[in-house]
């Protein structure tokens, strides 16, 4: 057993919105380097959880932890926001829709979190966006902006916006849903070469397959808890509950 | 009507004074505008703050200024005020009247851009770790700029055509020229005629300003 904390965890979360409870009480720890898929139907808290995690909602009950310091600690006011600006600069966070700044360039949605919040002289901000860029292959497009990629290319800007401010974990939330399928891969390969590099990552996505290939574990979850989780190869061969059987033959078959 | 011929020479011997009325309407125009503008950033942060009593403030001026006539407004500020101590001369009473009406209609105008914008592009600068402030003027507000030209086009328009109110507490603007002249030349067709005319081109220029900004804060 390792010494050091889980690098996330979460402790009996709970959210509601208005009078329909969306979490009840989720218990999830993130080893260091592990890769964690949460899968589930539409509706059934998985987009709420990770986005918790980066307190884009705020929890009503349960805590997150981040590499032993806790996200959503007690505080008010500006001290909170101090602590959580701080916090999320450690977190990288993908989007469906990527979220990408229109009206910056390429380079510029990269390098304006270093160079703003870290305090990076441009010259280095500069060299680690190319850096970046080359990674997620799109030296060629540091000057264009976003209205000119491809959707693809865009999701693969956005992981290079927030891999510029070196997370210590990166969460997807359905990065590759709102893409047409023959652009789903470059994105697919992007993480995947993370993954070959130990990048701790939670990934909410309803492709099934890979998750497969990625994931250490997957957690299924269904109407605010998680059902069941395990490694890929138990989930998705050989699931336990009835639940998660029934929704992963509806996702196989298709 | 038919069979009437328009004093074209009258037109023509008034034009200069008209010029230097109208130049006074646009000073006008362009101070209330000023003053509108303030009072509307202000009154938008305070709609869209987070405490309810700013909230409440804005909600009231605006609702105050956009559901009241102007015109009640610059009289209520002009004939009212000495009541209870408030002095201002035409010029001032009038700048102050039309840019605080104005604004309400402004501050509507800015909110709406702001919340035009789309809400992930907040989300996603706050999660790199971005304080709501630098997250406002980073990526909220470059964004917003555009989407609020057009409509603070056309509230500048209107605030325009509307300083034609102020005639009637004595500022003498180009509304209140033309009326001066009706008494002497007895010729409303053609004096208010001219009037007409600057005021429409006055209109234009506004218009191509506001083409000239749209462009400048395009997004690529």
């Amino acid at each position: 057993m390792s010494l050091r904390p889980p690098m996330v965890e979460v402790r009996g979360a709970r959210k509601s919105f208005g009078a329909v409870e969306v979490l009840k009480g989720i218990d999830l720890s993130v080893e260091r380097g592990q890769i964690v898929a949460i899968i589930g139907p539409s509706g059934s808290g998985k987009s709420t959880l990770l986005r918790s995690i980066n307190h884009l909602e705020s929890l009503n009950g349960g805590e997150v932890w981040l590499d032993g310091v806790q996200v959503n600690q007690p505080l008010h006011g500006q001290a909170f926001e101090r602590h959580i600006n701080k916090v999320r600069q450690q977190m990288g966070m993908v989007f469906q829709h990527f979220n990408l700044f229109p009206h910056l360039t390429v380079i510029e949605n990269i390098t304006m979190g270093p160079v703003i919040l870290k305090g990076m002289p441009k010259a280095e901000a500069r060299a680690l966006a190319l850096a970046l860029l080359s990674k997620v292959g799109l030296a060629d497009k540091i000057d264009a902006y976003p209205s000119r990629l491809s959707g693809g290319q865009k999701q693969r800007v956005a992981i290079a916006r927030a891999l510029a401010m070196q997370p210590k974990v990166m969460l997807f939330d359905e990065a590759t849903s709102a893409l047409d399928p023959e652009l789903v891969d470059e994105v697919n390969a992007v993480m995947k070469q993370l993954a070959a590099e130990h990048m701790t990552m939670l990934i909410v996505t309803h492709e099934m397959r890979f998750a497969g290939e990625v994931a250490d574990r997957v957690l299924f979850m269904d109407g605010g808890v998680v059902v069941e989780e395990g490694p890929p190869a138990d989930i998705f061969r050989a699931p336990q509950k009835e639940r998660t059987r029934t929704f992963l033959k509806k996702y196989l078959s298709a | 009507m038919l069979g009437y011929s328009m004093d074209f020479s009258l037109m023509q011997r008034v034009f200069p004074f008209f010029v230097e009325a109208a130049l006074v309407t646009i000073e006008i125009t362009v101070l209330a505008l000023i003053l509108g503008l303030a009072a509307a950033a202000l009154a938008a942060a305070a709609k869209m703050s987070r405490s309810a009593i700013p909230r409440a403030i804005g909600t009231l001026y605006v609702s105050l200024f956009r559901g009241t006539p102007c015109l009640i407004q610059l009289f209520v500020l002009y004939f009212g005020g000495p009541q209870i101590g408030i002095n201002l001369d035409p010029f001032a009473a009038g700048v102050i009247g039309l840019g605080l009406n104005i604004g309400a209609y402004m501050a509507e105008s800015i909110r709406g851009a702001l919340v035009a914008v789309d809400r992930g592009q907040a989300e996603a600068a706050r999660t790199i770790g971005f304080s709501r402030f630098q997250t406002l003027r980073k990526v909220v507000l470059p964004q917003a700029a555009r989407l609020m030209i057009r409509p603070l086009g056309v509230n500048t328009v209107a605030l325009l055509k509307g300083s034609a109110l102020v005639s009637t507490i004595s500022v003498v603007e180009l509304t209140y020229t033309a009326q001066r002249f009706i008494g002497s030349t007895y010729k409303p067709f053609e004096i208010f005629g001219v009037a007409a005319l600057l005021y429409m081109i006055m209109v234009y220029a506004v218009a191509r300003i506001v083409d000239l900004l749209d462009k400048r804060f395009a997004i690529v």
